[in-house]
């Protein structure tokens, strides 16, 4: 994305004549403008006013009642010390980080080693990269579906195989144990997340110059040398843009756990996302689910704005020209 | 040398093996009975391959899978119409506020999703829009419009800017030159936007279970989730419902593989 655009703006992106502006400039800017105004009423309506909305819900007490009747009366923090005080609040605070960082970290380790194995070139290559984009475009639900089938103690795929090795000696309730349950859906999590670890991963591999690595090799350094000192350094830019996106696309994980476990058993995979969803649509507590919501919106921000801050340079100079 | 490439495709193909195996299960499961399910060990191949589970799955969930065609083709739409101007505005256009515009943009794909669906329902219920089509092709949209306009933008910053110079100079409006220079020039990128697009709003599963009561329409994210919490599920019909729900997904990476890495890297965002 940026290395293609800031290329391209240079030569592409050179506006209309400035003279212009002072004879037919006011009619042309109206005309300019009615291209963004689709877009912005769209995000106004849909975007802008529901989620500052989310935000005042947070302190109003809602109910069933308040959609026909429209009154939600205002009551402070209430929403959030009800939510502080409540035993599950420091459950799915627990299982999110662990579902994150669970998550992130294998995804992570696994894309990064499948994006270094493909840097090499050999016959298929690109093929056999493309295929394992296939779990990222699968929706979610199916591949939470498979999991389940996958999962079950007594006919699914993974106990038996375990069993036939000698791995375990009964089957392993992967879904319906509170020990386990978590882990099932993690695993399961990693699976989805790795191809687009390895996408962004081994597109940033191809800008590293193959001259370093002869260089390197010239001077004696052996594989674990060369990935150690050129490829993890001139990745870190990458690296640290797939962890931020990673970890905003991970703390919104929401199908893969519904369709495996819908946060139970017994809150053992409750995440804030889930939560949320349980207080709102099931309890019917709008105020309390706009709460959750809200807490989950200040841990995005804080890393889409570490995001935004790394990427600030290459969108200031194509976002505006001079 | 050569050797070290054969063994290279060999150690490939094996990695791609293994990770897919979910994969394989799936249509492994599709293809049996359902007594040969309950079996263990389980049947490694479909060896006595039966069409029982499509059938059910067309019989249950024939209509879910049209209702999410409709949907997602209806997501396209407004999308790539809503979409391809402003990326266009903000690629060239000097207009104030660009660079706070491409910052909503992108904050859009970072608010949770749950955050969307629980302040667009009360939204949605005052509006009229539960449980309709319009309401999941808007709610779907303030997912992929985002999406798209980044991923055009960066196209569009890239159509040489004599090109459209020449349609201006030729007397062709704003609205003109675009239509006619720029659209045809990104058709790529469009295609790009409208795929992922589409694939965005087919696998979507919270606001089609937020926004959805099963009444009038169902999209099939939400009758998988439904049919697979049922107890007595029959798992050939899940899993046949799995792999027809998979199409889109097999075909976009079939027809349309370098899209879908430009799509990957351009926006960066799944849900």
């Amino acid at each position: 994305m940026t290395t293609a655009s800031a290329k391209t703006t240079k030569t592409g992106a050179a506006p209309p004549r400035r003279g212009r502006r002072g004879i037919g400039g006011g009619r042309e800017r109206l005309v300019r403008w009615t291209f963004v105004l689709p877009m912005a009423v769209f995000l106004l309506l849909f975007f802008c006013y529901p989620v500052s909305r989310n935000l005042m819900m947070g302190f109003q007490q809602w109910t069933v009642a308040s959609f026909y009747e429209g009154g939600a009366p205002f009551v402070g923090l209430d929403n959030y010390v009800e939510l502080v005080t409540d035993p599950l609040f420091g459950t799915a605070v627990l299982n999110t980080a662990l579902f994150t960082a669970g998550s992130l970290s294998f995804q992570f380790v696994i894309g990064l080693g499948l994006a270094v194995f493909f840097q090499r070139r050999f016959p298929l290559s690109g093929v056999l990269r493309g295929l394992l984009l296939l779990p990222w475009l699968l929706p979610l639900v199916v591949s939470g579906a498979v999991f389940r089938w996958i999962y079950d103690e007594g006919f699914g795929v993974l106990n038996q195989v375990l069993l036939g090795l000698r791995l375990i000696q009964d089957p392993i309730p992967w879904l319906s144990s509170t020990q386990y349950a978590l882990t099932a859906a993690v695993i399961a999590n990693i699976w989805v997340g790795v191809p687009f670890n390895l996408v962004i991963l081994h597109s940033g591999l191809q800008a590293v110059p193959a001259s370093l690595y002869e260089a390197a090799a010239l001077d004696g350094a052996g594989p674990w040398q060369r990935f150690r000192k050129i490829t993890l350094p001139l990745l870190r830019p990458v690296i640290a843009i797939v962890l931020m996106l990673g970890l905003i696309y991970t703390l919104k994980v929401f199908d893969m756990i519904m369709v495996l476990t819908g946060g139970g058993p017994a809150n053992a995979t409750e995440t804030l996302t889930t939560w949320s969803f349980a207080l709102s649509f099931e309890e019917f507590d709008f105020g309390q689910g706009a709460a959750v919501g809200n807490v989950l919106i200040v841990i995005a921000l804080v890393f889409a704005l570490l995001y935004l801050r790394s990427i600030r340079d290459s969108l200031r100079s194509e976002g505006e020209p001079r | 040398m050569s050797a070290r490439r054969v063994t290279d495709t060999a150690v490939g193909i094996v990695l791609v093996l293994t990770f897919l195996a979910p994969v394989y299960w799936m249509i492994n499961v599709s293809l049996q009975s359902s007594d040969a399910l309950l079996r263990t060990p389980p049947a490694w191949f479909p060896a006595d391959p039966t069409w029982d589970g499509y059938v059910e799955a067309i019989r249950t969930q024939g209509s879910h899978l049209l209702t999410s065609l409709v949907i997602a083709l209806g997501t396209v739409l407004f999308t790539l119409l809503v979409s391809a101007p402003a990326a266009h505005a903000l690629a060239r256009f000097r207009l104030r506020g660009t660079l706070a515009l491409v910052l909503v943009v992108l904050l859009v794909q970072m608010v949770p999703g749950i955050v969307m669906a629980n302040s667009l329902y009360p939204v949605f219920s005052q509006l009229g829009l539960l449980d309709s089509y319009a309401g999941m092709i808007l709610a779907d949209s303030t997912l992929t419009v985002p999406f798209a306009v980044l991923i055009l933008r960066t196209f569009m910053s890239g159509v040489p800017g004599e090109l459209i110079e020449a349609a201006r100079v030729d007397g062709c409006g704003q609205w003109r030159t675009f239509g006619s220079v720029v659209l045809p020039v990104c058709r790529n990128a469009l295609i790009t936007a409208g795929l992922f697009s589409f694939l965005f709003a087919w696998a979507d599963f919270l606001f089609a279970v937020s926004f959805t009561t099963g009444n009038t329409i169902q999209p099939i994210t939400v009758g998988i989730y439904r049919f697979v919490g049922n107890q007595t599920t029959n798992w050939n019909g899940v899993m046949a419902t799995a792999v027809l729900a998979s199409v889109p997904a097999a075909i976009l990476l079939l027809t349309a593989q370098r899209y879908v890495a430009a799509g990957i890297t351009g926006g960066g965002v799944k849900e």
